[in-house]
């Protein structure tokens, strides 16, 4: 297999009016069909990742970087183009989902460990590295609605990370840590890196995407407005982003 | 390496209409353990259930234990039509298949769009979702089944080799209510109103199950549409094995593989078939 990651003129368009989810719309829909409006979240988007490659995605607020981890993810599907995956994916978006507040921090991990993927055996071996590298054993049998938002960050991390997967994505994650948890993390997703493993990041942050992508690609309104070396393609979002309203 | 050739499509304003290509995604997918994940999520569910509720199970038992008793007053003791002593036991039996029908679709509907923030964020296999719903309203149902099987011994009935056949007749049950969640899991995602559809329906059941009535009052224009109701079916082969001693009658038990086929058959065909767009409307 040549290629970890390659999106081929992949296009997601989203319905306006999807709060509208009653019977009587329903039923009023089938009547008047077609009168919803759709925006093109992305807009035949291709790139190819080779194993090892990484990525940053760069761009906007509801440019479709998330939309486009989404559909790597596996989570959304397009509505055109070929999205094609070789290897276990692992994402770091939105850190934590399936958490729950009223079960304790080791009850949380065994959840979200199965969530991502990981076989009992699995499990049971990672489950003293996960707790560790969190760094808050000492609260490992609490409730997670007495972390702090940190705590709760650093625990899902930890959980994502052990995952090991072979391409990685992360979205905008890392804030809520402190400086040295997120010291740790960026040491992390270099040692993923040195190991070979592919890598996609959405960040607003210039600075990361220079610091850990070979790659960049930069969306705006979906579209792809410039692919290629990181430190180029951040160059010109800059540019773009200093000038007042140049669109 | 990333190609650099993706730059022409900045001016490209094609709508997808116009790209012919349908969609097509080749992906390893998620390759997890199912049945660690499916036992992880039956556990979330029992615990956070249970540390709410300072009773803990009791509370599992004092549900089917009020019915039983009320149901007894008003059917026993009232109207008294039944006269049999074993009264109490025989509505209990009648509950427990009901009880877990009822929540256990209730649960099973909602529980697409109860799960919305996972739903959205990892490929885990949908269908995991509402068959782990389903699955941890039955820790209820094991523990009322205990309490079943505990009066039936206390009312001096003996188990035999008749009570095997518990087994079969409630994996066939179950399997028959997770297709049903499985297809009002997935339209409830498109139909909010879907959940309130379940609980009227749930509702009307419980004066079609033979409960607290005995099937033998049933007239008999309508027997056939009694067997056929797959809830009827368990009721009435509960009462089989656990009172009469006997085994059940194999046309029941056909009648339940046919449900249990159908059910699970229809459920994951809508399912598939609505899955893709979940993404878009939870």
């Amino acid at each position: 297999m040549s290629c970890a990651l390659r999106f081929d003129r992949v296009s997601k368009t989203f319905s306006r009016h999807t709060e509208t989810l009653l019977l009587r719309e329903r039923l009023l829909e089938m009547v008047r069909p077609g009168k919803r409006s759709r925006f093109e979240a992305l807009r035949r988007v291709s790139f190819e990742l080779a194993p090892g490659d990484s990525l940053g995605l760069i761009g906007p607020n509801g440019a479709g970087k998330s939309t486009l981890l989404n559909l790597a993810t596996g989570v959304a599907m397009p509505d055109s183009g070929a999205i094609e995956v070789n290897g276990r994916i692992s994402s770091l978006l939105e850190l934590g989902a399936g958490f729950h507040p009223d079960l304790t921090g080791a009850e949380n991990v065994r959840v979200n460990a199965a969530l991502m993927g990981l076989s009992r055996r699995e499990t049971a071996e990672r489950f003293d590295e996960i707790v560790e590298f969190s760094g808050v054993r000492d609260f490992i049998h609490e409730p997670l609605r007495h972390y702090s938002a940190g705590m709760t960050v650093r625990l899902a991390f930890s959980v994502a990370v052990s995952a090991e997967p072979d391409i990685l994505l992360i979205d905008e994650v890392l804030g809520a840590g402190d400086q040295a948890f997120y010291q740790r993390c960026l040491e992390k997703i270099q040692g993923f890196q040195r190991a070979g493993k592919t890598m996609v990041l959405a960040s607003h942050s210039s600075e990361l995407i220079t610091m850990l992508c070979q790659h960049a690609l930069w969306l705006q309104k979906g579209a792809v407005m410039a692919m290629g070396p990181a430190r180029e393609v951040v160059e010109a979002y800059r540019e773009s982003a200093a000038r007042p309203a140049a669109s | 390496m990333a190609t650099p050739s993706a730059t022409g499509t900045q001016h490209d304003r094609g709508t997808p209409e116009s790209d012919p290509s349908p969609p097509r995604v080749t992906r390893m997918g998620w390759r997890g353990d199912s049945l660690f994940l499916l036992q992880n999520l039956i556990l979330k569910d029992f615990r956070i259930r249970y540390r709410n509720m300072s009773l803990g199970i009791l509370w599992s038992l004092i549900n089917p234990l009020v019915m039983m008793g009320v149901l007894t007053f008003v059917f026993h003791g009232v109207v008294g039509g039944d006269r049999s002593p074993a009264f109490p036991l025989f509505v209990l039996c009648g509950l427990v298949p009901y009880n877990f029908f009822a929540s256990a679709l209730i649960t099973g509907t909602t529980s697409m769009v109860d799960s919305a923030g996972l739903v959205k964020r990892l490929p885990v296999p949908r269908e995991i979702v509402p068959v782990a719903a389903v699955l941890s309203s039955g820790v209820h149902t094991v523990i009322q089944g205990a309490l079943l099987l505990g009066m039936t011994l206390a009312y001096g009935l003996r188990p035999g080799t008749q009570w095997f056949w518990l087994i079969p007749i409630w994996i066939l049950y179950v399997t028959f209510v997770c297709g049903l969640a499985l297809g009002a899991s997935a339209i409830n995602v498109f139909i909010r109103d879907t959940r309130y559809v379940v609980e009227s329906l749930t509702v009307v059941l419980f004066w079609l199950v033979p409960i607290f009535y005995s099937f033998s009052i049933i007239p008999a224009k309508y027997i056939e549409v009694y067997k056929f109701n797959p809830v009827a079916a368990l009721v009435l082969a509960m009462r089989n094995i656990l009172i009469d001693g006997l085994p059940p009658p194999m046309s029941l038990v056909v009648n339940m593989v046919i449900a249990a086929c159908v059910a699970m058959g229809l459920g994951l065909i809508i399912f598939g078939k609505l899955k893709p767009r979940f993404y878009e409307h939870i």
